[in-house]
């Protein structure tokens, strides 16, 4: 592995006690001095701030945008409003999935927030578009404000936030805020320049509900809001509709729509959702404490048989205080409540299939 | 109190012996939330996993730091598991075993060569 990258904020990690990782060519903050389990719990009661400036922010131009990134994503590019966000996935030939990201439409231009795993990956495969002018935003931290207290934090700030819906993007002065995330809190992500995004995180954390949080809590909180991680839930074996993501595929991209299909895996994505899948991702909640991790065998039964599934995703979930699992499993098998057993250091373990999210989504419509 | 390599202190009673886990390795571990203790009246050995403990983190084992046998666990780490956080030298003790021979526990660290180890 070459030399990590450290973002902007490297120093004030620090300064808070971090934990520092190596996360996708980045050294991150894993946790600071409170924890993870305080972190996630202060983030659903007041704020929590995060850097997330290893993840990919791209700029797309050219009067041909909208249909470029339609020509890969089979979302409604074109139909998205000025000054709105939306969730999407570029997909391949064999309809799975190739890295998933949020796209919005700032009038002048389509703003992109990739992951950062996957940055180099999806910037080659824009690049290869025709009508649209790709630039990769290299000298921008990107932040994230989340938590029930975000908007007062944000508006003392920047007061026009208090206006915006959740997934309303603005540009404000040298700031692009958009109102999103990945905790199911309401909250803001914040593109700001390099150049004085410590100064701007200094003052966001100079308010008594603000504390920053690390990717381990990151990773608790979007677990309990049923979102995906890509590499571990989603990646380019599973296929949006198995994953649960049809409601990101709008109709018109569908059979029947106005500019169905026209995007890599069409045929089997279209096919799927008009039959269903075989295999759905489920949330899946043990019955006793034991958390069941990734990689942790799903059984149909408390003895014999072969592996139905394993768990893409599972962790302890802070605010439900139990732990929380996700997983693939047969359709047949997918309905919430089914008994069903993980596999733990040698044990069939009970749990039940559950509704996503676990916790339910507190975004401002 | 004696210390292992394996992060755990030991007080002799006796010849029953209790066993728990360092503040060091409660920080290292990070947020408790899953704790397996060994059955009572088990007979273990010395590098025995005889206790799982998961915390946010990853999951880990803690080995039986003696031969003996287990007579007594402490529930309350398994209804809250973050008592080992919050007190890992006191009431988050693990488990008490009733050893043979208290000889191999003498050539444990003290508490002065534990610093010095984990430093």
């Amino acid at each position: 592995m070459g030399e990590l990258k450290r973002t902007g904020l490297f120093d004030l990690h620090l300064e808070h006690g971090a934990k520092m990782v190596p996360f996708a060519g980045y050294d991150m903050p894993v946790q600071y001095a409170a924890g993870v389990m305080a972190e996630h719990k202060h983030c659903r009661a007041k704020a929590g701030l995060f850097d997330v400036s290893h993840m990919g922010q791209v700029i797309l131009r050219g009067a041909g945008r909208a249909e470029a990134l339609e020509s890969v994503v089979p979302v409604d590019v074109a139909g998205l409003g000025e000054g709105r966000q939306r969730y999407g996935f570029f997909t391949n030939e064999a309809g799975g999935i190739l890295d998933d990201l949020m796209v919005a439409n700032r009038g002048e231009d389509l703003f992109l927030v990739v992951n950062a795993a996957r940055k180099d990956h999806d910037l080659e495969l824009l690049a290869g578009l025709k009508g649209a002018e790709v630039t990769p935003i290299e000298d921008r931290a990107l932040l994230a404000l989340q938590g029930p207290a975000a908007e007062d934090v944000l508006a003392e700030t920047v007061p026009e936030i208090r206006d915006m819906r959740f997934l309303d993007v603005i540009v404000a002065g040298d700031l692009w805020i958009s109102r999103s995330g990945y905790t199911g809190e309401d909250g803001f992500e914040i593109s700001v320049p390099e150049a004085r995004a410590e100064a701007f995180a200094r003052e966001l954390l100079t308010h008594d509900d603000v504390l920053p949080i690390g990717l381990g809590a990151r990773d608790s909180l979007r677990l309990e809001a049923g979102l995906c991680l890509y590499g571990s839930d989603i990646d380019e074996k599973t296929s949006p509709v198995e994953a649960g993501l049809v409601w990101a595929i709008q109709k018109v991209r569908r059979t029947g729509g106005a500019r169905e299909g026209g995007f890599p895996g069409a045929a089997r994505i279209l096919s799927e959702i008009a039959e269903g899948p075989a295999r759905k991702r489920v949330g899946l909640l043990p019955d006793g404490r034991a958390p069941m991790r990734a990689g942790t065998e799903i059984f149909a039964d408390a003895e014999g048989g072969t592996a139905i599934g394993s768990v893409t995703s599972g962790a302890f979930g802070p605010s439900i205080e139990r732990p929380i699992s996700m997983s693939y499993v047969p359709t047949e098998h997918a309905a919430p409540g089914t008994a069903l057993f993980g596999e733990v250091r040698g044990k069939r373990l009970p749990l039940a299939v559950a509704p996503l999210p676990f916790t339910p989504a507190q975004f401002k419509r | 109190m004696k210390f292992t390599e394996d992060h755990e202190w030991l007080t002799a009673d006796g010849d029953v012996v209790t066993v728990g886990i360092t503040e060091h390795a409660a920080s290292q571990l990070g947020d408790v939330v899953f704790v397996e203790l060994p059955e009572v009246e088990a007979q273990v050995s010395k590098g025995d996993e005889i206790v799982v403990i998961e915390s946010v983190k990853a999951a880990s084992d803690i080995v039986a730091p003696l031969d003996g046998e287990i007579v007594e666990v402490n529930e309350a780490i398994v209804e809250t598991p973050n008592l080992v956080n919050d007190d890992p030298l006191g009431g988050a003790w693990f488990f008490k075993i009733k050893v043979a021979d208290l000889g191999p526990m003498n050539e444990l660290m003290d508490e002065d060569a534990y610093k010095a180890f984990v430093e």
